[in-house]
């Protein structure tokens, strides 16, 4: 098995708040884990420094076999909220052939600084990404006209048409409701045929469904089988004032 | 405006302003865009403040005030973008102060100046009537480079200002981008510089995309048509100015004004009027379904 993510006694701090301490986790070719923890726990920091977006004081983290930043064209990221404006003048398949720059690219900054045109391949890569994701029909509205749940579905095939080795979602249904919730959930199992996935998620006993392993954040990390998650762990993480659903593997 | 088109047709110094003004809507169409929908018209206010330095310092040595011009434009924009790059808690204090301490320059070099005292009023408001002709060839230059570098890297450029968090994480050098698409605002500036003036050249730089973002929702498109309005409006403002002998930028911008104000009402009505027969179908949909 190989190991596309590695990471020892990581440690970060946002200004003079230790955030993350001493992380390490190890994600294995072909996992679907699960990160839960409450709010500001450090999931989604542990994504960002994953990504490459963040830099860690102190720690060794590798992606792929390379630093986080060198890795990161080859990784497909679904963010929480969308860090652009609703308003934006840009179709759904505008958004999605953003996802295509830095695609194959390979090498450092002369290589990110050639101009790139759209190739058919492109046009192609999309096309599929939206299919896949059941957005084929709206791939000519504007962004702003959509709903959460189309959004969610075309920030997927944004993080898709680059073929990442790896998928990132965070909290990728937060802003959904339920039906949705567990239709996004059934794709991310499809695509886990092929790839990599980790999710943020704060809905430890929904996401333990799908996953095969959950990481529990807050600011220090315990892994556990999803066999293993039950109230004494939930109860660990959060406090005991958590209601538990009693669910079945 | 016949008194202005027979003129036009008398007079080189018309002429050259009439070039002057369509060869600055080129800019202002493209970059006016970026500026629009990255919502930056306050970094691109400071930078076109700060220009009066750099003009104020050709002036006291002797040189063309364009040629101070667009260095300093550019230092300022390399100024502010790494500002906004790096100390993004404090980006509105420093890029105020960058604006200030820049037209402070400006002033001080002027008031200086020996011999002849330059206009300050026509550096502040512009007079596209005073545009000389050689400056016009800088302004070919300068618009053949701004849309060769945006045809170029439109795709980067696109990601940067759509999503700069997501652009990094494609590997694109967002800070790079970022700085050579000031660079490219500050550029713009000074072209229009000479028809507006720099203080009211904000307006222009962001009045034409605004109207053209109340109707096109494309990048592309939005370009294309503030670029068209920003040469309508410059010739149309000077043509207006021309027979009661006002002065042009400020007609200019008082016309672009006008011509916002009017196309955001409309934009309003039209987008009102589309929600309320969207929700007439809607409840006529409602209605059938019954039993």
């Amino acid at each position: 098995m190989t190991t596309v993510i590695e990471i020892r006694s990581l440690n970060f701090a946002y200004g003079s708040v230790p955030t993350l301490s001493d992380i390490d986790l190890q994600v294995t070719e072909g996992e679907f884990l699960g990160i839960v923890g409450p709010n500001a726990g450090g999931k989604s920091t542990l994504l960002k420094l994953i990504l490459g977006l963040l830099q860690p004081q102190s720690g060794s983290l590798r992606v792929l076999g390379r630093s986080p930043r060198a890795a990161s064209r080859m990784l497909g990221y679904v963010p929480q909220y969308p860090s652009f404006p609703r308003d934006f003048p840009i179709t759904v398949e505008q958004v999605v052939l953003l996802g295509r720059l830095g695609f194959g690219q390979e090498g450092g900054l002369w290589r990110a600084l050639r101009p790139s045109r759209t190739s058919s391949d492109d046009r192609d890569a999309v096309r599929g990404a939206l299919e896949e994701v059941e957005a084929g029909d709206i791939c000519k509205r504007q962004i702003g006209s959509l709903s959460g749940g189309q959004l969610q579905r075309v920030l997927l095939a944004r993080a898709l048409v680059s073929e990442p080795r790896v998928l990132i979602l965070d909290e990728p249904t937060a802003n959904i409701d339920q039906r949705l919730e567990g239709e996004i959930f059934d794709l991310l199992k499809t695509l886990n045929r092929r790839m990599t996935i980790l999710v943020v998620s704060h809905d430890v006993a929904f996401i333990s469904r799908y996953v095969s392993r959950v990481a529990c954040i807050n600011r220090t990390l315990v892994c556990h089988h999803t066999d293993a998650v039950d109230g004494a762990v939930i109860a660990e993480l959060y406090g005991d004032k958590v209601r538990m659903i009693a669910h079945s593997h | 405006m016949e008194g202005f088109l027979q003129a036009l047709s008398q007079h080189t110094f018309l002429q050259t302003a009439v070039a002057a003004a369509l060869l600055s809507s080129i800019g202002c169409g493209v970059m006016g865009t970026y500026v629009v929908v990255k919502r930056i018209a306050f970094i691109a206010g400071g930078i076109a403040h700060s220009v009066l330095g750099g003009m104020g310092a050709a002036v006291y040595f002797g040189f063309n005030p364009i040629y101070g011009a667009l260095p300093a434009a550019i230092v300022a924009a390399l100024l502010i973008g790494w500002v906004r790059l790096n100390w993004r808690t404090q980006e509105d204090t420093l890029i105020s102060a960058l604006w200030a301490i820049g037209m402070a320059i400006g002033v001080l070099f002027i008031a200086k100046a020996p011999g002849y005292q330059a206009d300050l009023m026509s550096y502040l408001f512009g007079n596209i009537l005073l545009v000389p002709s050689e400056s016009l060839w800088l302004m070919v230059t300068l618009d053949a480079m701004l849309l060769a570098i945006v045809a170029a890297y439109h795709r980067q450029f696109l990601a940067v200002v759509f999503d700069e968090e997501f652009a990094r994480q494609r590997g694109i050098p967002v800070g790079f981008f970022y700085l050579l698409l000031l660079v490219l605002v500050a550029v713009t500036v000074v072209l229009m510089i000479q028809v507006v003036g720099l203080i009211l050249v904000l307006a222009l730089l962001t009045l034409p995309a605004a109207v053209a973002g109340h109707y096109v929702h494309s990048i592309g498109r939005m370009m294309l048509i503030a670029t068209l309005l920003g040469a309508g409006l410059s010739i149309g403002g000077l043509a207006l100015s021309y027979g009661p002998d006002l002065p042009s930028g400020p007609t200019i911008i008082l016309l672009a004004g006008v011509v916002y104000v009017l196309s955001a009402l409309l934009a309003q009505g039209l987008h009102r009027r589309r929600a309320r027969l969207a929700a007439e179908r809607g409840a006529g949909q409602g209605e059938s379904r019954e039993p």
